[in-house]
């Protein structure tokens, strides 16, 4: 091994792009896992399009997986310092991710003159101009023929070694981040116990992926040792997605109210692997229920509340449109349900697989009729866990629906996640009947909370009906208007006073800010290191972030009385600074929107903070 | 595996005062709804459900009004959703003995898909639909039943819809229990509701209902006690198909198709009429039963029942096997599953 120079760096983004298929997201996910493992903090950010193998070598079929990896890490990075590029497309459509100086991998096998058409180069812009070898580290790394070749020695037919492309560019990776590769060969023994001549051909081609850059002169002052997770709290860790996070979250909210989890839910992008983890764990009593439609999923689920579960729905933008009656339906009944909706972005089918906060509005006001529910968001792909339990907490303890703000970024990305112990979850409380109580009403209310009681089909003495219909406070029916008005009413406190229950907001950064950011939901990460930066820089900036939307916390004005200038961050043309704004007419804001189907980049921010502080 | 029933054995013997609500009921004098919600107070002491576990679920429409004229736990929904709630009542808590209630515009236009899937599925509950073929509630519109070329407030140069027939509806989506009845004739509407009730399955119980307002004597042609028993015929599992005020008219198959034969003429004896097998597996001629129209009599009485190990038993199976033998016995497990380190 020739003399190695290995630079010590805080972080690194690493982006895996190819064709759909590939294995751009299985690389990504090793790297990340095999990062975790070893004692690096994560994010993840797949960046995949709606098809699932749109035709080869097109810019329609790339797919990328871009990992974060460092000491803390609270997003998954703006551009990357290391590019993946497995073909032409790739290269061409992937490039802007790259930062100034980065080092780009390429499987030079695949530029063929053919190729190179189909991804859109020319003769006056081919992919390696002098400007571009100068800007970058390029590395030509012959991954096809090479793969090919160990599979020749193997025995496996072209397509098999094809499949295993992936893993010599992995090889290269782990190679320049200076990690060892049996984390990811116990991975792949474990993936494919059945098939050995499989494993035997993936761990010959990492291995030979790790030892070709071993052998290039210009790998050696390209080696980075990533800086440990070591300013992280102590205790026991693991990766997760965020909609894993989201569906385990859901299960502990089940395991300690002892109430039965039901999901009903429809297949749709970015939101089907919430319903897809559920669907494993029927061994801890979930019950997972693929509806025909999305209506059918929050009408099963309605009728689930109705008969005593946890009951959950999973969609996306397009999803809780069709769900919008039933929700009205939820509301009237006054029956806890979660809906987690899983942003995408709109209008219509709009961008399936990208990230928007644009279902807030639909969230908040997207019913008929007076129909107040609560709406919270999750900030980050691990705390969707706690956003999940906390969500299924008001429902069951305060009788409403809640509808849980995720997005696909969130969704499918990945973060480190310290694992709590069930032991030290809040407590959950459902506000259950009593059977045979003889003063039970449908509609009579905790007078401290106004949330009514959940009286169970099969509890005696407490038969009841309950319907779309206006009802009065005892349960048969009514139109009489004043009943109406109380009942709106009472349904409009309910949701007010769940604000009696939830934590202050809070603000970090500069105590002094000219400057306040306001952002909420996904958008956490990179509005977090941007404020740390500038603060850093001595900028006086202050950030306060939202995950209680509907209501919000009561010392929300408080705050946003305090500063001069405030300008509201997300992923939308302005829905949250609009619903702050009719709430607080008094606080001027100033709104920042990015509507691109991607989430947020630190440059980005800054450059815009910058020039709000200056203006 | 065993076959096994959910929903708990009453304590005590029901009356059917037990299950009549404090609730005025509502539908207009003379609704062939009063009918059968009569015949459903009946069913339900039949059924020996313990009644706090018996639930009705309905939609929107006249008919969806009938759970607040049950004295037992009612939902009534929204519009065409009745089996998509009904299918997570169930779910959620297969004890529950489940009542679905709908129109036929409820179950068979906007609720349409809803009732395909639920039938499909075979999940455990009953389903009444209350055909008067046309929409009441909403004061006269043409419904998914209404006959071709009928005037309607929506179609007043006739309907240009081709109608469906519920029974090809239920039997196309495999259904293993369907039946027709009349409003005209509770007692028999009884005895299939309780027929139905004991269906591991998804029951369909269409009754044929006179809607006085907005589409009075729809079923009259059928209905009339002076035409009745030759245009109707009452199907009895294992036994001829014989119809007629004087018992002497049968059907039998030519080979071709269902025809009604008069026995005693044309050399016609009683080993020429079909025997009626309700459990016969393929729909064939349980959908030429179903279809029968204008030279032949309506079926009436239950048309199909076939056994079929039901969504609910087989997930219930699956819930008892996973929660046996499964990896994760409680979340702690499972948060501490797969690679974990500490920091």
């Amino acid at each position: 091994m020739a003399t190695e120079q290995i630079t010590k760096i805080d972080d690194i983004v690493v982006r895996f792009a190819g064709d759909s298929g590939d294995g751009m997201q299985l690389s990504g996910t090793l790297f990340s896992d095999a990062s975790a493992l070893t004692g690096n903090d994560i994010a993840t950010f797949p960046d995949y399009p709606a098809e699932i193998r749109a035709p080869h070598n097109t810019i329609a079929g790339v797919s990328g997986y871009q990992v974060h990896v460092g000491n803390h890490i609270y997003s998954s990075g703006d551009k990357c310092d290391i590019l993946v590029a497995m073909n032409p497309a790739s290269l061409k459509s992937n490039l802007k991710w790259a930062k100034k100086g980065a080092t780009i991998i390429v499987d030079i096998d695949t530029f063929t003159d053919e190729a190179l058409e189909k991804a859109g180069y020319t003769e006056n812009d081919h992919p390696f101009t002098d400007e571009m070898e100068r800007a970058y580290t390029i590395i030509k790394a012959p991954v096809t023929s090479f793969t090919q070749r160990i599979g020749n020695e193997q025995g496996a037919d072209k397509k098999t070694a094809d499949r295993c492309r992936n893993m010599f560019a992995l090889g290269i990776i782990f190679y320049a981040t200076h990690k060892k590769l049996d984390q990811t060969y116990a991975y792949l023994e474990r993936k494919f116990a059945k098939k050995p001549e499989v494993v035997k051909l993936n761990k010959a081609v990492l291995t030979e992926g790790y030892e070709y850059a071993d052998k290039l002169e210009v790998m050696h002052s390209h080696i980075f040792e990533i800086a440990q997770a070591d300013s992280m709290p102590k205790g026991r860790y693991r990766n997760i997605t965020g909609n894993v996070a989201t569906a385990w979250g859901l299960l502990a909210a089940s395991e300690k109210s002892g109430r039965r989890l039901f999901l009903g839910s429809y297949p749709i992008t970015p939101a089907t692997d919430v319903m897809v983890e559920l669907a494993k764990h029927k061994s801890l009593g979930a019950r997972v229920f693929q509806a025909e439609d999305e209506i059918a999923g929050v009408c099963s689920a309605i009728g689930a509340s109705y008969a005593g579960a946890l009951a959950c729905t999973s969609t996306s933008g397009p999803g809780l449109s069709l769900k919008s009656e039933a929700l009205g339906l939820a509301v009237m009944v006054e029956l806890p349900l979660v809906v987690v909706d899983v942003q995408r972005g709109g209008p219509s089918t709009g961008l399936p697989t990208k990230t928007e906060q644009s279902d807030l509005n639909q969230a908040l006001y997207g019913r008929n009729g007076e129909a107040p529910l609560v709406v919270m968001a999750a900030s980050s792909s691990a705390n969707c866990f706690y956003w999940a339990y906390n969500a299924a907490k008001v429902a069951l303890e305060h009788m409403t629906p809640v509808i849980l703000l995720t997005d696909g970024y969130l969704g499918n990305g990945s973060q480190l996640f310290r694992i709590p112990k069930m032991a030290d979850m809040p407590d959950i409380k459902p506000r259950l009947a009593t059977p045979n109580d003889p003063n039970y009403r449908p509609f009579r209310r905790d007078p401290v909370t106004f949330a009514r009681e959940w009286a169970l089909p099969g509890m005696e003495g407490l038969r009841h009906r309950v319907g779309g219909l206006e009802k009065c406070p005892d349960g048969p029916l009514s139109t009489d208007p004043e009943n109406h008005a109380l009942m709106v009413h009472n349904r409009q406190e309910k949701v007010n006073r769940v604000a009696n229950y939830i934590p202050d907001q809070e603000v970090t950064g500069d105590p002094d800010a000219e400057l306040l950011v306001v952002g909420w939901g996904g958008t956490s990460g990179a509005l977090t290191l941007a404020v740390e930066e500038m603060n850093k820089e001595g900028k006086k900036v202050a950030y306060t972030h939202f995950n209680y939307i509907c209501p919000l916390p009561k010392n929300t004005g408080d705050i946003l009385k305090k500063y001069k200038k405030i300008v509201v961050c997300e992923l939308n043309n302005g829905q949250f600074a609009g619903y702050l704004r009719t709430q607080f007419p008094e606080c001027p804001m100033t709104q920042y929107n990015k509507i691109m189907g991607l989430p947020f980049e630190v440059g980005e921010l800054k450059a815009e903070f910058e020039r709000l502080l200056a203006k | 595996m065993a076959e096994k029933h959910f929903v708990p054995k009453a304590d005590r013997e029901y009356t059917k005062a037990d299950f009549t609500s404090d609730q005025m009921v509502k539908w207009c004098p003379g609704c062939g709804d009063h009918a059968i919600l009569a015949a459903l107070l009946n069913t339900f002491p039949k059924t020996n459900h313990k009644k706090e576990n018996i639930c009705m679920v309905s939609g929107i429409g006249c008919s969806s009004r009938i759970p607040y004229y049950v004295d037992t736990y009612g939902f009534h929904s929204i519009h065409g959703r009745a089996c998509a709630i009904a299918t997570g009542v169930k779910l959620a808590n297969p004890a529950l003995s489940v009542w679905v209630s709908m129109g036929d515009g409820d179950s068979m236009a906007i609720g349409g898909n809803h009732l395909i899937h639920a039938v499909r599925r075979n999940q455990d509950f009953n389903i009444t639909i209350f055909n008067n073929e046309i929409y009441g509630l909403t004061k006269g519109q043409y419904s998914p039943t209404t006959k071709f070329g009928q005037v309607t407030k929506t179609s007043p140069y006739g309907t240009i819809d081709y109608p469906f027939n519920p029974g090809e509806l239920v039997m196309g989506a495999q259904g293993t229990f369907y039946a027709r009845a009349l409003d005209c004739l509770p007692q028999l509407t009884t005895d299939i509701m309780t027929r139905a009730a004991k269906h591991d399955g998804t029951s369909v119980v269409e009754v044929l209902q006179n809607c006085m307002i907005f589409n009075d004597k729809t079923h009259a042609a059928i209905t009339d006690r002076a035409v009745r028993d030759d245009r109707t015929i009452i199907l009895e599992d294992g036994k001829p198909m014989i119809f007629g005020k004087e018992k002497n008219k049968g059907l039998r198959f030519n080979g071709r198709c269902l025809e009604a034969v008069t026995i005693g003429e044309n050399g016609i004896t009683m080993d020429d009429i079909m025997i009626h097998h309700e459990d016969t597996e393929d729909t064939g001629i349980h959908m030429m039963l179903a279809r029968m129209s204008g030279d032949l009599p309506v079926a009436i009485g239950v048309i199909r029942n076939v056994k079929k190990t039901s969504y609910t038993q087989l997930y219930e199976d699956q819930m008892e096997e996973q929660m046996a033998n499964g990896k994760y016995k409680c979340v702690d497990d499972l948060l501490n599953s797969g690679d974990t380190w500490e920091i």
